[in-house]
């Protein structure tokens, strides 16, 4: 082998790091292959084009977010796996420090930034301009921007793992860790440059989303009238826009500290990494806000529907959601009580931490009181949100321990908190977008995820979920500190942590199962025919199932809260049926190709930063400026559909 | 845009009838850029913030005394408030539907930004052969970064300016062309009061204490 080649393949292909690479090549290679095997053979390499790559329609948008995020998902559930197989026994030797090291830092980024946030966002464009009445977001060609810019984000990180190496400073990347002086290499660089180009596409969705519903709600729709969800997005698209900047300056600052040598947060020339750890944490206590409240919108939607209720104690919803999304950025020094600010500072963040329990607990309430002579469906949905009830307010109690500065010198950085954070995360926006996934499912799709399959997929999950956290709780206060690779044999750990490993293997088996019931329902689902199949409450469901492209034939005009239900039992739901006359031409916007080409160029911008080859890096931002360039002078990117376009939909869909 | 024109509500009735206002797909869009300005504000508000922090770190070199040099700023300060006076100009003679005069301050709105960064970049070559750096000490690191990320901002008006500039000069004042110039002149604006915090924050504190 020449040498150079030799060279290329252990400094940039890592194939001196052993089979974990080479089987991940492997499998890359040949799922690429496949790929463009099955594009070419179909010949659907057009199609993929038209109608995916540049589609602006929020509907597909949400699609393409909700495949990336389960894709994402099964990632940082490997890496999961391999981090709970090494702890399985003590002194293992599965893996490595530094791959361990690697892997949980690939698995905290990828499940809150590239499976969390997808996540969510799937939810948000699939029901937000359904629930409102509106015919798309306020900016389609945006929001084709964020979610490019997401996607490419994502491989940018991924492609860490085969090409250049994987992050290794944690999900936090703290300073000085992660400065140049202790972590050369690119992968931290890989990490700053994916989150900070995910992380605009971020910004622009929380803009867009915070638009689209103050400015285009169907007549009669007013503020209180809205469906929860709807609410919830208001709330974290709040939140998004105010705390996403700060990560960003954390990104950049750290950024120019390894590529340019500015001394933010060195230990030499006056740095101060906890700056750092405050900006990041500015926004990243308010990001597991983002994360929840959707949730928490889809638990309302859910256990109104499935209760055959209205929501209880509406008001109080709405204003808790907005109250948690003001104290969530009165918290964030809870994250390092252990800094030593003093006793003043920890003690208002510890009482602001604690506050955080009350509009939670009203909501829960509400929920529970919803449910109270309900007339209960367990549907899948429903079932996934019962079960986050009890997880939650357990999560929701350990950290109200937590928040108590004095007994956090105890509890910080051990496997009491990792089993913390995981029971609200996973019992709380796991579980909640899980039910958002089945509860909106055959308004994407036409179809019914199966029943059977669903239920063994949530007995595991949960299950297994307990099976393994709750073993941490007991770990971390006999002294097991997280990120620890391995332990000696005499802590008494052992049990618990082989437990814990068993836990996580059931949860594996979980997924498993939701993968395999979305495969089978594809064929066998129960099509949904009528576009109501849960017996609905709000807009969407007096649409049919899929949605066509246009939405809503006739803008509805709303007169009261959950105004599906109340048509439905006034007996006016042929109100929004429209007549063929009513139909006027409809104002759609055309699609794009350049938020693609903008992000990939964003991407090309990004992958010439991680390695410092700057000529790569300023061709990227130069194709970043013709794509803004071009926008600038496009003026025709609206059409009208023809009226007899939509009466034949309307009519095929027997809806005229 | 995908939206029935009725259920759009525009601005409040006294902005409705400027022209930027008229057409609810272009005030939705204005509605956009100020959530814009908002993220836009707090990435700054984290940039002092760190420059707060840091402000005393030296190092043992350049302090802000000495390498903040008064009638540089001074100007670089009159030139930027008299652009915003000018854009403010520009966006008046839009309203009253003059073409020739709109262009005309955007062009004077345009060579006072161009003079203001023109300036900045001299002053920071200055400072950089004087041995004050970026990399030099933690202050210089925020000094630099924040005033260089307020004129990297509004060196990107500039270019932003000149394309809607021959968007007006290609197509008149019309309901978009005129959304385009009242959201270049929010950003610039914008740009205008962040200056005036690191005019006293960073120039005016540093020169004093």
């Amino acid at each position: 082998m020449p040498q150079w080649l030799h060279t290329f393949g252990d400094q940039y292909l890592m194939w001196n790091e052993g089979p974990l690479i080479w089987i991940s090549d492997v499998l890359i290679l040949l799922t690429g292959f496949g790929i463009v095997f099955v594009l070419t053979y179909f010949k659907k390499w057009g199609w993929l084009w038209r109608e995916w790559l540049t589609t602006v329609d929020h509907k597909k948008i949400g699609i393409m977010y909700l495949i990336a995020s389960l894709l994402m998902m099964f990632r940082g559930g490997v890496d999961a796996l391999l981090l709970r197989t090494q702890l399985a026994v003590p002194n293992n030797h599965f893996l490595d420090a530094e791959h361990y090291d690697q892997i949980f830092t690939t698995h905290g980024t990828i499940m809150i930034l590239f499976m969390a946030m997808p996540f969510i966002f799937a939810l948000f464009n699939i029901a937000v301009p359904l629930q409102i009445g509106a015919r798309d977001v306020a900016f389609p060609y945006l929001n084709a921007i964020s979610f490019w810019l997401f996607f490419f984000g994502a491989l940018l990180f991924n492609i860490s793992f085969v090409f250049g190496g994987s992050p290794d400073a944690g999900w936090v990347s703290y300073p000085p860790l992660a400065g140049p002086e202790f972590d050369k290499g690119p992968g931290e660089n890989f990490y700053l440059l994916a989150l900070q180009i995910s992380g605009i596409g971020s910004i622009g969705t929380g803009i867009n989303f915070l638009a689209t519903i103050l400015k285009m709600r169907a007549p009669g729709m007013t503020l209180m009238r809205m469906p929860l969800f709807t609410w919830s997005v208001v709330a974290t698209s709040l939140v998004i826009i105010f705390a996403f900047p700060a990560l960003t300056v954390a990104l950049a600052l750290l950024l120019l500290d390894r590529i340019v040598g500015t001394h933010f947060f060195t230990m030499t020339h006056g740095g101060d990494p906890m700056m750092y750890i405050n900006l990041f944490w500015i926004w990243g206590h308010p990001e597991v806000y983002i994360v929840i409240m959707p949730a928490f919108g889809v638990f309302s939607e859910v256990v109104a529907t499935f209760s055959r209720k209205r929501v209880f104690g509406y008001t109080s919803m709405v204003t808790s959601l907005l109250l948690i999304s003001v104290i969530s950025f009165f918290v964030w020094a809870h994250h390092f009580f252990t800094m030593g600010a003093g006793a003043d500072v920890n003690t208002f963040f510890a009482v602001a931490s604690m506050a955080v329990a009350i509009p939670t607990g009203v909501k829960i309430f509400n929920w529970l009181f919803t449910m109270f002579r309900g007339r209960i469906r367990l549907e899948l949905p429903m079932l996934w949100t019962i079960a986050f009830v009890p997880c939650f307010a357990i999560g929701g109690a350990t950290g109200v321990m937590l928040a108590a500065a004095p007994a956090d010198y105890q509890y910080h950085n051990s496997y009491f908190l990792i089993a913390h954070f995981h029971q609200v995360l996973i019992g709380g926006v796991v579980f909640g977008m899980l039910a958002g996934m089945y509860y909106w499912w055959p308004k994407m799709f036409g179809f019914k995820l199966d029943d059977r399959l669903g239920r063994c997929a949530f007995w595991f999950f949960n299950i297994g979920f307990y099976v393994c956290f709750m073993p941490q709780y007991a770990l971390g206060f006999m002294g097991m500190q997280r990120r620890m690779y391995v332990y000696p044999a005499n802590m008494g750990w052992n049990t618990l942590n082989l437990v814990s490993t068993i836990g996580a293997y059931l949860m594996g088996i979980g997924f498993l199962f939701i993968v395999a019931q979305i495969l089978y329902s594809i064929r066998y689902g129960e099509r949904d025919v009528t576009g109501d199949i849960w017996d609905g409450r709000t807009l969407e469901w007096s649409l049919p199932s899929p949605v066509p492209h246009y939405n809503f034939a006739v803008i509805p005009t709303i007169t009261s809260r959950d105004a599906w239900w109340e048509m439905k039992q006034t007996g006016q739901t042929q109100a929004l049926r429209p007549s063929a006359d009513e139909i006027a031409p409809i104002h759609m916007p055309k699609n794009s190709g350049r938020p693609f080409i903008l992000s990939a160029c964003f991407f090309v911008a990004g992958f010439g930063f991680v390695f410092e080859w700057f000529w790569l890096a300023a061709l990227g931002l130069l194709g970043v400026v013709i794509c803004l360039i071009l926008r600038a002078f496009e003026y025709d990117d609206e059409y009208h559909i023809p009226p007899h376009e939509v009466v034949e939909t309307e009519s095929a869909l027997g809806r005229l | 845009m995908a939206l029935a024109e009725k259920h759009v509500t525009s601005g409040g009735s006294a902005r409705a009838s400027s022209i930027e206002y008229r057409d609810p797909h272009q005030a939705v869009r204005i509605l956009g850029f100020w959530l814009f300005l908002s993220t836009d504000m707090l990435l700054f508000a984290c940039l002092f913030a760190t420059y707060l922090v840091v402000r005393t770190h030296t190092d043992g070199g350049p302090t802000p005394h000495e390498i903040f040099d008064v009638p540089g700023f001074t100007i670089e300060t009159f030139l930027l408030l008299t652009s915003s006076f000018t854009g403010g100009l520009a966006t008046l003679a839009m309203r009253n539907g003059h073409k020739k005069q709109l262009m005309v301050w955007l062009i004077v709105t345009i060579l006072l930004g161009l003079g203001f960064v023109g300036l900045e970049i001299q002053e920071f070559m200055a400072d950089v052969a004087e041995g004050a750096t970026m990399q030099r000490s933690a202050f210089l690191s925020a000094f630099f970064t924040l005033v260089g990320t307020h004129g990297s901002h509004v060196s990107l008006g500039i270019g932003w300016m000149f394309i809607t500039l021959l968007q007006v000069a290609r197509r008149g004042i019309t309901e978009v062309t005129a959304r385009k110039v009242f959201i270049v002149n929010l950003y610039w604006h914008f740009l205008d009061v962040v200056w005036v915090f690191i005019f006293t924050v960073v120039y005016l504190s540093g020169v004093v204490m």
